[in-house]
């Protein structure tokens, strides 16, 4: 029976896809907020599982299903819609405490509840559009067009929409384009439940925008959260709550019992900290505003911290502020007499709350006329810039909570890699430095990771001997590395120690330090940071980073995971030491990639591939592995390649958002558009299908290939250009390669249709299976093996395609229908 | 008669029920007093694996016997009672925990009690630490900046009768003047730096322990040692024996 197509269908496809993405990185926000990022990942990959199970329910339901196509694909789209918003404030309910899985088991289970609650709204949207494949099997590859153009311009409105409201409203307003959807299909059928469905639409709709409170659902963010704890404490408020798709900024004041926050202060200092504002990002990474109120005197408390040592050695520097914040870093150098000083922050919204909001009270720090603002990403704003600085100070912005369990392993970080370092360098005048504060674990990682890759950046820059340009002291909880533009002079190392002696931080390492002086003041059970420093900036170093338990080979731009210090080695021994107070030492971030990866495996495998495998096929045998394998290397290869895209743009247009929004919408726009040109081709060359996939994998291999060698060099020549230019550029670049890359699933698909139909909800299903497993799979071998590697391994699967399609079983089948 | 039968019944229903809800109460703290013992035998064998920092095999005894006399189910909340004596951390509500037995346990040891040192402690908590320092020194101080686990804690140590510990809800970061200098004193949660007050209030020879890490993770404890005259170290110590290096070299 052939379905009629209900009228505007096409665009109800769009608006579900719309919705359905913009509620994938909406609730990545949302769940960031109530929860961590890194379990907000694992929720959402599972979830989107919803979309493989939609497929086997299509299979199992179908005859049911498909003579009322049109009411079926609607109560779908408002089901999706209700449930979008239903499940987030369930969700929220479910007691799950992320912190304790170690300790208890029942969190598992209470992780599971959450899968469960966030699948049901990507389940309904995947439906719907599963639903279309199956019934309009002749518009295949316009409905994957229309598919993959809404998915484009939901990323694009959703980041939109954050910038211009609460996440609470652009929660409705993805609802209500799923209502808008539904409501677009029911309105032609000629159905007496048509009237019934229109009048739950409207009714739900003036719900969404009249009677629900504003803040509903308001965020129950984990107790355990910074802010949670915070709020906790005697006369503390909520002086405002600010949010943009960088975070949700909450302002906190404490009068009675203020927060006094200063990283690595001296044992031995007589002061403290003035009063402090909070600010939390996303409920936890605490930054603070500190008072001032014009006199130096207050802020004495900056001569006593480790980050203080670079200003000991240069006199009223030129200083570029990686990282402003709160605003304290700044207030650092105007108290250490800095002449001049850059401040560069990603956050307008934190920027506007120093500067505007709380101005009053940060003492009208950006009014002076010593102090540039830049609303930036850092990395970017180096490479932009044509200054040199005396000195450039990278910020220690992330909380020690954050650091020290290891969350933020998954994150990239291009502030910390080889390359980023070798632009610093650049950018300091001669004499000048380099100083980065860290906070110190034990037993050393960031900071050890840290000396391995200024080693490196120094030796690709040229210095035979890197060490002698370097001093790296330390407290109990921070470590100040400083990198100098020339050799340390015996009259600066005696500075150095002078002030460590004062302040009883230990040197860890300066030009021909004597072992002695290692270790005093804040005693490790061996000088870790000393030995380890003596074997990286040496020639001892391959041996030092295979025998240290933790990854601290240095990250580059292809690799940039800085916080990445896991090594399966380790693993068992920490494990049987986690009930000794071991559990500490474990990088549980990276573990919960690979548990990301292996439910996603194992829950797809019995959610999507068994139910499928149980009912009827109508396919010749031996056909289906081959269809299945086909899906599934589209499913891996096309996310393998986003992804890569995402990362190798962050630096070009200089923010994380930018890539996300570019590339998602220009990769989805594009392939929907090589979509749509596809079925001309099919049309054109029909019985040629086998050459279309093997012209488009073609075009795919050429151009990324071409783009590996040409891109860095072209990116360099074009980082000054505005930000709409290399918007454009970005676009431009991607046009070709995501058109290609749209060709081979709707070819595929509409083969399938036409030869074996039951199979479209297979290839369907097995595609969003694929896509689940390739979002952890794609990050794990890029910690590993670096972004190239993993372009590449796309590539080769984009061939391996091309290859199964080849030998036949697809592409060679007599037609099941004559 | 009937009247008198029934109130023979009712009487003999009501001591029947008491005396069943005795012994199941008996048998409540008979298994507690079980799962205690099993909880101490635990760490101690952890604490013989691991080695005491001060070079021993073992915590010190009295430590120990603190840790096996105080009833910890006492603090933590009802619904997570029956985990009171596994070897981990438990939430007891307003974001805060009570501490994983263990580590308890270790950082006890590190202050090295003894039954004339005056104790302050930055973050009551439930009270736990306090009760099991109570058994072993003079007096316990106790500062909590949560109102309602301050108001509980005080009145939950009051009703268990460790009476040398006293409650206070404030600012630990100027310590307690009144009562300084103190032998030892033990923050019960790292913030960005030790506060100078405290650093002040401890006592020539005394030592201070603060553990560095998540609420339910202790990566770290600082000891913090002021030698007599005056200097201050510290020690970073992590709970087990870990060494981040294999091989030789």
């Amino acid at each position: 029976m052939k379905t009629q197509t209900p009228r505007f269908l096409f665009i109800s496809v769009s608006l579900i896809s719309m919705a359905a993405i913009g509620y994938e990185i909406l609730l990545m926000r949302l769940l960031s907020i109530v929860q961590w990022h890194h379990f907000a990942y694992m929720i959402i990959s599972l979830a989107l599982l919803g979309y493989g199970a939609s497929g086997t329910f299509i299979a199992l339901s179908k005859r049911l299903i498909i003579p009322h196509f049109a009411l079926a694909f609607s109560v779908g789209a408002v089901l999706f819609s209700v449930s979008m918003i239903i499940c987030f404030a369930l969700g929220q309910r479910v007691p799950f405490n992320a912190l304790e899985i170690v300790w208890d088991s029942r969190q598992v289970l209470y992780l599971l509840l959450m899968y469960l609650v966030f699948f049901v709204p990507f389940f309904f949207a995947a439906t719907c559009i599963c639903l279309a494949f199956t019934c309009l099997k002749e518009h295949i590859a316009r409905i994957y067009f229309f598919d993959l153009l809404g998915a484009g311009a939901g990323a694009l409105t959703i980041i939109a929409a954050l910038f211009l409201m609460s996440p609470q409203y652009a929660l409705r307003l993805l609802a209500v384009f799923a209502l808008a959807a539904s409501a677009l299909v029911v309105s032609g059928v000629a159905s007496p439940l048509r009237n019934r469905l229109l009048l739950a639409q409207g009714g739900f709709f003036i719900a969404l925008l009249l009677f629900l409170p504003p803040n509903w659902p308001d965020f129950r963010i984990s107790q355990f959260k910074g802010q949670s704890q915070a709020l906790q404490v005697v006369d503390t408020r909520v002086l405002g709550q600010y949010s943009n798709p960088l975070g949700l900024l909450t302002v906190v004041e404490s009068p009675t019992i203020p927060f006094r926050d200063a990283p690595g202060l001296s044992l031995n200092t007589q002061s403290e900290p003035p009063a402090q504002l909070a600010i939390f990002t996303d409920g936890d990474a605490m930054s603070v505003i500190t008072r001032f109120d014009g006199n130096l005197n207050s802020l004495a408390y900056m001569d006593d911290v480790t980050a203080a040592l670079p200003y000991r050695l240069l006199d009223r520097p030129r200083v570029l502020v990686l990282g402003a914040g709160g605003g304290t870093d700044v207030l650092f150098a105007v108290y250490h007499g800095a002449r001049v000083i850059d401040a560069v922050e990603l956050n307008p919204l934190v920027t506007k709350l120093v500067g505007e909001t709380h101005a009053d009270f940060a003492g009208n720090l950006y009014d002076d006329d010593r102090i540039n603002v830049y609303v930036d990403e850092a990395r970017s704003f180096v490479t932009r810039s044509a200054d040199q600085y005396d000195l450039i100070q990278v910020a220690l912005l992330d909380s020690f909570a954050a650091s020290g369990a290891g969350v933020q392993a998954l994150s990239e970080s291009y502030l910390y890699t080889v390359e980023a370092i070798e632009e610093y360098l650049r950018h300091v005048a001669p004499g000048g430095m380099l100083a980065i504060t860290r906070w110190l674990k034990v037993p050393p990682r960031d900071t050890m990771k840290l000396f391995a890759t200024v080693i490196e950046a120094l030796r690709r820059e040229g210095a035979a001997e890197p060490g002698q340009s370097i001093a790296l002291i330390r407290s109990w909880n921070t470590s100040t590395l400083l990198v100098k533009k020339g050799n340390l002079s015996g009259q600066e190392i005696e500075i150095i120690r002078e002030f460590c002696d004062i302040n009883a931080f230990d040197t860890a390492f300066y030009p021909s330090m004597p072992a002695s002086e290692a270790n005093r003041y804040n005693v490790l059970d061996r000088p870790f940071l000393f030995e380890g420093a003596m074997a990286l900036s040496g020639y001892g170093a391959a041996e030092y980073f295979e025998r240290y338990k933790f990854q601290i080979e240095p990250a580059t731009d292809d690799k940039p995971y800085f916080f990445h210090f896991f090594k399966w080695r380790t693993l068992p021994e920490l494990l049987s030491l986690r009930k000794r107070g071991g559990a500490g030492l474990i990088e549980w971030g990276y573990l919960v990639l690979v548990a990301t990866l292996i439910q996603a495996i194992l829950a797809g495998a019995l959610l999507i591939l068994f139910p499928l495998c149980v009912i009827k096929r109508n396919w010749p045998s031996g056909a289906g592995k081959r269809m299945g394998a086909y899906f599934f290397i589209l499913g891996l290869a096309f996310l393998f390649v986003e992804m890569a895209f995402i990362q190798k743009l962050v630096l070009f247009l200089g923010h994380p958002l930018y890539s996300v929004a570019v590339v998602l919408s220009g990769f989805l726009t594009f392939a929907g558009l090589g979509s749509g040109y596809s079925q001309k081709l099919v049309q054109r060359y029909r019985g040629r299908r086998l050459l279309l996939v093997a012209y488009a994998v073609t075009g795919i291999v050429s151009v990324a290939l071409v783009y590996l060698f040409l891109l860095p060099d072209l990116f360099d020549r074009l980082i000054g250009q505005p930000d709409a230019a290399k918007i454009v550029i970005a676009l431009l670049l991607i046009a070709p390669l995501a058109f290609c890359m749209g060709m081979p699933f709707p070819i595929g698909l509409g083969t399938v249709a036409r030869k074996a139909p039951d199979f479209v909800p297979w290839a369907w299903g097995i595609n969003g299976y694929a896509s689940v497993v390739s979002a952890s799979l794609g990050t794990l071998l890029a910690i590993e093996f670096g972004f190239t590697v993993v372009i590449l391994l796309s590539l080769g699967l984009y061939v391996m395609a091309a290859v199964v399609a080849n030998t036949g079983t697809i592409f060679r089948l007599p037609p099941s229908d004559p | 008669m009937n009247l008198f039968k029934k109130i023979y019944r009712s009487k003999a229903a009501i001591f029947i029920l008491l005396a069943t809800a005795s012994f199941v109460i008996r048998a409540d703290d008979m298994q507690y007093a079980l799962d205690r013992a099993a909880m101490v035998a635990e760490i101690e064998r952890y604490a013989r694996l691991t080695g005491d920092r001060t070079g021993d095999q073992a915590f010190n005894k009295p430590v120990m016997r603190s840790m096996a006399s105080v009833r910890r189910h006492e603090f933590v909340p009802d619904a997570k009672k029956r985990f009171a004596y596994e070897n981990r951390p438990l939430p007891i509500g307003f974001g805060q925990t009570i501490s994983q037995p263990y580590i308890v346990a270790l950082m006890t040891d590190l202050i090295e009690p003894d039954s004339d040192d005056v104790v302050l402690e930055i973050g009551t908590g439930s009270g736990y630490q306090a009760a099991i320092l109570s058994r072993l020194v003079k007096s316990v101080y106790t500062i909590e900046i949560i109102k309602p686990l301050a108001e509980n804690a005080t009145a939950r140590l009051q009703r268990l009768g460790f009476e040398n510990v006293t409650t206070r809800l404030g600012d630990g970061y100027y310590g307690w003047a009144e009562h300084a200098p103190f032998d030892a004193i033990v923050v019960t949660a790292a913030a960005s730096h030790v506060p100078p007050h405290l650093v002040k209030q401890l006592r020539p020879g005394g030592r201070m322990v603060i553990p560095v890490g998540g609420r339910f993770m202790t990566q770290q404890l600082l000891l913090i040692e002021k030698t007599e005259t005056g200097e201050v170290k510290t020690r970073q110590v992590i709970p087990v024996i870990f060494v981040p290096l294999t091989g030789a070299h």
